[in-house]
């Protein structure tokens, strides 16, 4: 068994499958983000509100992910959509999640200080509470994406592709390359992507705000 | 000029948190809001700005009713201080300074200029300070941006919600100083929240006390020492407030007003006379006796009869007209002061046209003081 040789020879392939891979987590977490922040700032004022959104989010996250897609799959049949769909509602949580504690955890008394001066609701938002909140909300986007590349390998299984499918194939075939190449490329991924968002979170967090050091 | 009419302020439709306020603030005034916490005050404030909308009764600035000025305009036009500063920690001191300016979309130039103006008038350096992050400024020099920045748009009316409490007591005694020296300067309109009356009466040109959603007293610093409208004012203030504050005793407070006046063209032995008559040895000549207040022409003692005996010689010839005149606004400590360089005892209180008002002694400032330290138990 040589992996460096498996990856030498199949490299399109593995390309081909990392792509498809990174479409499904990537897809599924823009969905979530565009769904998940608006719905998020959006239930910051209503306690009763929120509690119910997270506690259905909740519920959904503690769904064998397995289970998930075979549920999704009764609705949209198999395929790729399907896949996303899933990834989609197992990223809503973090999502949503960060981004109500970083909008509520903005200082009140800078909220007012901004009412104060006249800021208009929209103008408190994207020049105050979104900056302030950024560094917690880009978390709970990571926390996803790293999730959703985990999850997005058991995408195969109903027939979405992925480096899932290199892992199932790999099994089927007892070929400990294959399975290795599908499982060290979706590490890896999870890895980069969390690195690449970390300097994404940096840029846009001003270095006027420390972040406290949470282990 | 703000007014506020008859306003009224009920977050449950029950208690009113404001009980039908009355109050009248005249441009360039700085007043003070003091009080108990839950006495109103801050609710007061922040119905100025809109910030909390009254249940009913009608707040004018300079005659216009604010229920008709767009909300986001009218704060744009009033500087806002707080108490936790409320600076934006994710924004460099310049910008911070430049919120209102940039809200309002004005010249780019003339914003930095002024952010300039505005840090050189707070004693911090432009090049040191404009591009740091306000976690990196310490507590005093915050609020000093804070206040930089609610004077920003040059507004009229500045409105300061306990905005020292929360610094250790030398810095804030600092920043009150400084706040005292811009007012100077600025003439705003300035209406101060706060619970400290020690700060109240330091700041204030006019103080209004408040409990229960009412102004009680809404008077000079000197008028609520001196004159507190009831027992709460006075329990307020602290009975012996005026004595930790010396300089709010002036002289005419010390003054007494019993005195014996004597014509200047008296003799000698009518002199003598008034003084067995009233039981003392000094007298002050004034111009014309029948006057209420004569204008005050020297002072004559028993010893300045000595070797007199002609009847001929008359007041305006023995006095000593040489004397400390003390003016009626002069605080105890001058007074104090000037009588212990001169060696004097018996000074004389005038008004602005030189007419006598009264007289110190050691008697009356005895008496004042008498009254002033606290009412002890039995020793």
């Amino acid at each position: 068994m040589n992996l460096v040789e498996y990856f030498a020879e199949n490299y399109m392939y593995i390309l081909e499958k990392t792509g498809e891979h990174i479409y499904l987590a990537g897809v599924a977490v823009l969905l979530a983000c565009a769904f998940g922040i608006p719905v998020g700032f959006s239930i910051t004022n209503n306690k009763r509100v929120s509690n119910i959104v997270i506690g259905i989010a909740n519920i959904i996250q503690t769904i064998p992910s397995l289970a998930l897609f075979a549920f999704a799959m009764s609705i949209f049949g198999i395929g790729a959509d399907n896949a996303i769909f899933a990834l989609f509602l197992y990223a809503l949580l973090p999502i949503i999640k960060n981004t109500l504690i970083g909008i509520r955890n903005v200082n009140p008394a800078i909220r007012e200080a901004a009412r104060g001066m006249g800021m208009s609701k929209v103008q408190i938002m994207f020049k105050v509470e979104v900056p302030l909140a950024i560094s917690v909300i880009m978390g709970g986007v990571r926390i996803a994406t790293v999730t959703c590349i985990g999850i997005a390998t058991i995408a195969t299984l109903i027939g979405a592709g992925g480096l899932g499918q290199l892992i199932y194939q790999g099994i089927g075939m007892m070929d400990y390359e294959m399975i290795f190449a599908g499982a060290i490329c979706s590490a890896l991924l999870a890895l980069l992507a969390d690195f690449l968002l970390g300097i994404v979170e940096r840029r846009l967090t001003s270095k006027g705000i420390v972040k406290e050091d949470i282990a | 000029m703000i007014r506020l009419e008859n306003v009224i302020k009920s977050y449950d439709g029950n208690k009113n948190v404001v009980d039908g306020l009355n109050l009248e603030i005249r441009s360039g005034e700085f007043v003070v809001l003091v009080g108990e916490s839950g006495c109103g005050k801050t609710t007061t404030m922040k119905m100025i700005n809109r910030l909390i909308e009254p249940s009913s009764g009608n707040i004018y600035i300079d005659n216009d009713n604010i229920k008709n000025i767009n909300k986001n305009s009218l704060r744009r036009n009033i500087g806002y201080v707080i108490q936790n500063v409320g600076l934006f920690p994710h924004l460099t001191i310049d910008k911070n300074i430049a919120t209102v300016p940039l809200l309002c979309k004005k010249d780019k130039a003339d914003i930095e200029n002024r952010v300039r103006q505005l840090l050189e008038l707070i004693e911090l350096p432009y090049d040191e300070y404009a591009h740091r992050y306000p976690r990196e400024l310490s507590g005093g020099q915050q609020q000093r941006v804070g206040v930089a920045r609610a004077l920003a748009n040059d507004p009229d009316i500045i409105l300061m919600d306990e905005p020292f409490s929360a610094l250790d007591p030398i810095t804030r005694e600092q920043l009150q100083n400084e706040l005292l020296g811009l007012q100077e300067e600025l003439k705003k309109t300035i209406v101060f929240v706060t619970h400290d009356i020690d700060e109240a009466i330091k700041l204030g040109d006019k103080i209004a006390v408040m409990t229960e959603g009412k102004i009680i007293q809404y008077d000079a610093p000197e008028e609520i020492l001196k004159n507190p409208v009831n027992k709460f004012v006075e329990a307020f203030v602290g009975k012996d407030r005026l004595w930790k504050t010396p300089d709010m005793l002036k002289a005419e407070d010390i003054m007494s007003k019993s005195m014996t006046k004597i014509g200047q063209n008296r003799s000698v032995a009518h002199a003598i006379e008034l003084m067995k008559q009233h039981n003392t040895d000094v007298l002050v000549v004034v111009d014309k006796v029948s006057e209420k207040s004569g204008k005050i022409l020297g002072i004559v003692g028993t010893n300045r009869f000595k070797g007199v005996g002609d009847n001929s010689i008359k007041m305006k010839d023995v006095m000593k007209s040489d004397f400390a005149k003390i003016p009626y606004d002069m605080c105890l400590v001058d007074v104090l002061n000037i009588r212990k360089e001169n060696k004097i005892q018996f000074s004389p209180v005038v008004d602005i046209d030189d007419r006598l008002m009264g007289i110190i002694t050691n008697a009356s400032i005895i008496n004042v003081l008498t009254k002033l330290v606290p009412e002890r138990e039995d020793y």
